[in-house]
């Protein structure tokens, strides 16, 4: 089975983040950025398919020169190789734009498979995926826990709301967006690390790809959320804190 | 220039957003002044239809056939493009639903528009609506605007609006003759099903202490578990912590796992997405304690400690012991 993963770069997660004064987008000059978590699982799951079914597993990535190290981690964990759209304006996209984009390269690649997050931490439109299959033409599921491949293509467990689970059957080629927690998540080994320096990255200029639509959302001003101002802020060392939490928890929650 | 609204239904009756997306059309279709209209999709679906009927909208329209008795997004979807089609709204809008996600971005798609997804507020600036979504996982905010004349496509987020602020009346409904090709749906969903029963029913408990990410590793957990005991309540945590397998998943708060409103809930280390949230926002007294103080969780708590939850949880469980002893 040909998989092909769409992994994202974006800022790690305890990143102090502020809002670029223009509204533009935010200050990202000193950023540490790791690889979108959801999409971390995608690429589990594109490995552990490959290790039970055989096949290859490409990882393709869009955005500036900095996100070609998501790749490198991708052909660390055990990705054979990658394919780096370069653009650095990414946040400027809307998923259409996005979706537009992958879908040369995956026309161009011919997978079995395309797996993906399903949705990323910065702009969180958690629809790239959906997107992407419309525009190829191909079946999808979104939000899933489990692929298994049968006679026919694959069979998934997607999930539902309040605990329920539902399978799908669905023929191949096909775009899945993988639920966070579908796999315990692997490590890159020392070897991996060295073995990923011999692998072929691709770059491609996202210009140069010519994608079948641009965006139709216009992201106009980016800010920080106004504080609402109705949580009392608990001042002092821990120590004093939890005093003063524990005080408020038996006289105004009327709790202890 | 008209609204459309898509009415979920569940296996139950309505999907519990459907009334919630109903209020965000007409409040929408009352800020740009101009017609609402409703959309229920299924096989059998009269009732269903002659209930939706009974809110205040220009035209409910309903999309009956047989390969819409089980929800794929490729009949769906072909549904709602004929529909679309056929009545040209320039405004299509949803509920955040697990549905939505796996549908109403390929409808947009086909229209060559992009879904605002997930809308926290609308407002009408210079006569078209300016939508605020959350980046970030709730750290920023941003306004969006659709681009180009439509129809554009949005679906808000649990909790914008309420479901009792839909506005009663009565509405003609029309069925819309659909012809969906054989092989329009790919996929075959099979029945849904459920692992397991929970075990544990945090719907019931009157205090929660739940645990996020900032717990760290598994080996943190006994502390918060000591704590959610000192005060005679259930620990449970956000999805990250399930997913590390450090706890099982039915202890697990937010969209994909339980939604409670205990008297009291303690969020510990959690930075509060909106996956999380949705899930127990509506607890009667939030208290958070996050290092972070622009951590998101701090606005829906109602009583905050910005520190370090290693030195917090232990300060506070000998608070607690001190005054039971």
């Amino acid at each position: 089975m040909k998989i092909l993963v769409a992994v994202k770069q974006v800022p790690a997660r305890d990143s102090a983040l502020k809002a670029d004064p223009s509204g533009a987008w935010i200050l990202d000059t000193d950023l540490a950025y790791e690889v979108n978590e959801p999409d971390a699982y995608a690429l589990e799951e594109s490995l552990q398919l490959k290790e039970k079914y055989g096949g290859e597993v490409v990882v393709l990535t869009a955005g500036p020169e900095s996100a070609a190290r998501a790749i490198r981690e991708a052909l660390a964990k055990g990705a054979d190789r990658g394919i780096h759209v370069e653009t650095d304006d990414l946040h400027g996209l809307d998923s259409l734009a996005t979706g537009s984009l992958l879908a040369k390269v995956v026309l161009e690649e011919k997978p079995d498979l395309v797996l993906t997050g399903l949705q990323s931490d910065d702009l969180g439109y958690g629809q790239t995926g959906v997107v992407l299959a419309e525009l190829l033409g191909w079946p999808h599921g979104t939000i899933i826990m489990e692929v298994e491949k049968t006679d026919t293509g694959i069979r998934v467990k997607r999930e539902l709301e309040d605990g329920w689970f539902q399978h799908i059957d669905m023929p191949l080629p096909a775009v899945l967006a993988i639920q966070s927690g579908i796999r315990r998540l692997r490590y890159a080994t020392l070897m991996g690390i060295k073995k990923a320096k011999t692998k072929e990255v691709k770059q491609v200029k996202a210009a140069d790809l010519e994608p079948s639509a641009a965006s139709s959302l216009k992201l106009e001003r980016v800010y920080a959320p106004e504080a609402s101002g109705q949580c009392e802020m608990l001042p002092g060392d821990p120590k004093e804190a939890a005093a003063s939490l524990v005080e408020k928890l038996r006289f105004e929650v009327r709790l202890l | 220039m008209s609204v459309l609204v898509y009415a979920e239904r569940s296996e139950a009756g309505w999907h519990r957003m459907a009334r919630e997306a109903l209020a965000a059309g007409q409040d929408l279709a009352r800020q740009l002044g101009c017609p609402a209209m409703a959309v229920v999709a299924g096989h059998g679906i009269g009732e269903a239809a002659s209930d939706l009927a009974k809110q205040q909208f220009d035209r409910v329209w309903a999309l009956d056939h047989e390969l819409l008795a089980d929800f794929t997004a490729d009949g769906y979807t072909a549904a709602l493009e004929a529909l679309v089609k056929h009545i040209s709204p320039d405004w299509v809008v949803f509920g955040h639903t697990y549905q939505a996600r796996d549908f109403a971005a390929k409808l947009a798609t086909r229209f060559g528009s992009s879904l605002v997804s997930d809308v926290v507020r609308v407002r009408i600036e210079d006569g078209s609506p300016v939508f605020v979504r959350q980046l970030f996982q709730g750290k920023l905010h941003a306004d969006v605007r659709a681009a180009g004349k439509g129809p554009h496509f949005v679906s808000m987020q649990a909790g914008v609006y309420r479901p009792e602020q839909v506005m009663e009346g009565s509405a003609p409904v029309e069925t819309l003759p659909l012809e969906l090709a054989d092989g329009v749906v790919r996929t075959r969903p099979q029945e849904p099903f459920r692992e397991a029963e929970n075990a544990v029913d945090l719907t019931s408990a009157g205090v929660i202490v739940s645990v996020g990410r900032g717990i760290k590793e598994k080996d943190h957990l006994p502390m918060a578990e000591e704590l959610a005991k000192l005060l005679g309540g259930e620990l449970a945590a956000s999805r990250p912590v399930c997913d590390n397998g450090w706890l099982p998943m039915d202890r697990q708060i937010g969209s994909s796992g339980q939604t409670v409103s205990p008297k009291l809930y303690l969020a510990v280390g959690i930075s509060g997405a909106i996956q999380h949230l949705v899930g127990m926002k509506g607890s009667k007294t939030i208290v958070a304690i996050n290092r972070d103080p622009d951590a998101p969780i701090f606005e829906v708590a109602h009583y905050g400690i910005a520190g370090d939850l290693f030195q917090v949880l232990p300060a506070l469980i000998e608070e607690l012991k001190k005054r039971s002893s």
